[in-house]
């Protein structure tokens, strides 16, 4: 059993293009790591030896957006911040996936004030929101798997004639 | 001579016109002086061979809401010569919200006067860059005066299109 017995006695395998792309998408989902304030010193312990983001696919944290297929925001989200986040999710390549990190990210959290957006869901499509605060790494990496369970399922077919919304802003900046 | 003594002794004899109130609470000692006399006080304690008040730590204010003058603007003061610490304190009306700058006194109250300035709209008056410190530039309000509602005012700061 195994790939290697299968290549070794047929030399090919048949499947279909749709979920060999999906595969290997999902376990190689590169995270851009926004971290905003006590939340990254939690997404930092995810990728140590001891939980491991790389058994996941996703040890390779780019801090370019254009690399990246998945914003982990991580922290207090403030209203000038907002503006800074939107921008670099903007020059993210699609398809991206958004993880809302933490009570604060998710809700505005203990911050109920005027300067803390109450929750990036009002400029950001997310994904996945991770309870806590800060959430325990192995929180997060139950977010990846649900994040990678969606990536599973999707198609190529589901990207194409995609609208660019922020090709919009920019020409309208 | 005690410090407390000395500060009170030599600002009494530099500047017999001046209204000066001295106070002390917790082993904090305080004075409080009109407005316009600021720089020259401040100029006074830094300068001062005995006192060399040569730290600025920080200048805020207070919002009293309904007195008659309706803030405080309190400076924070250091002598490292002496290791003693000074409040400086100065009644600003809100008819006319304006106090003058210290920049010249100490560099570092440039930044601590924006910061006033962000939080409370009192006029630093001879600032070089009286500019906003934490909110937006756009932004027309003062969110530590106390009829600032917590939460804000709703549409007053921009969010990203989704």
């Amino acid at each position: 059993m195994g790939l290697e017995a299968k290549l070794n006695s047929d030399g090919f395998l048949v499947t279909q293009l749709d979920a060999i792309i999906a595969w290997s998408r999902k376990n190689s989902v590169w995270p851009m790591p926004m971290g905003i304030s006590c939340c990254a010193i939690e997404m930092m312990a995810v990728g140590d030896p001891k939980y491991d983001i790389a058994r996941f696919g996703s040890e390779v944290m780019r801090f370019t957006p254009r690399q990246c297929d998945l914003m982990i925001v991580a922290g207090t989200v403030t209203y000038k911040m907002a503006h800074v986040v939107k921008k670099i999710y903007d020059q993210m390549p699609d398809p991206k996936w958004v993880i809302a990190m933490g009570a604060c990210t998710s809700t505005g959290g203990m911050y109920r004030s005027y300067s803390v957006v109450q929750g990036i869901d009002q400029f950001l499509p997310v994904d996945v929101y991770v309870a806590g605060c800060p959430p325990r790494p192995d929180n997060l990496l139950n977010a990846l798997i649900t994040i990678q369970e969606k990536i599973g399922n999707t198609r190529g077919r589901d990207f194409q004639d995609i609208k660019l919304p922020e090709l919009k802003v920019l020409q309208s900046n | 001579m005690d410090i407390k003594e000395l500060i009170k002794t030599k600002l009494t004899l530099n500047f017999p016109n001046y209204q000066i109130e001295f106070s002390e609470y917790i082993d904090e000692f305080c004075i409080k002086v009109d407005k316009e006399h600021i720089v020259n006080i401040c100029t006074f304690l830094k300068d001062d061979e005995d006192l060399k008040f040569l730290l600025s730590e920080d200048i805020t204010a207070i919002d009293w809401a309904t007195r008659k003058n309706r803030f405080t603007v309190v400076y924070h003061i250091f002598s490292l010569k002496n290791n003693f610490r000074l409040k400086i304190k100065a009644d600003v009306d809100e008819s006319d919200c304006s106090i003058d700058s210290v920049t010249s006194v100490w560099r570092a109250a440039n930044w601590q006067e924006r910061e006033c300035y962000d939080m409370y709209g009192i006029i630093f008056k001879n600032h070089p860059d009286l500019r906003r410190m934490y909110m937006p530039e756009d932004f027309e309000y003062y969110p530590l005066r106390k009829d600032f509602p917590l939460m804000g005012i709703p549409g007053s700061l921009s969010l990203p299109k989704k």
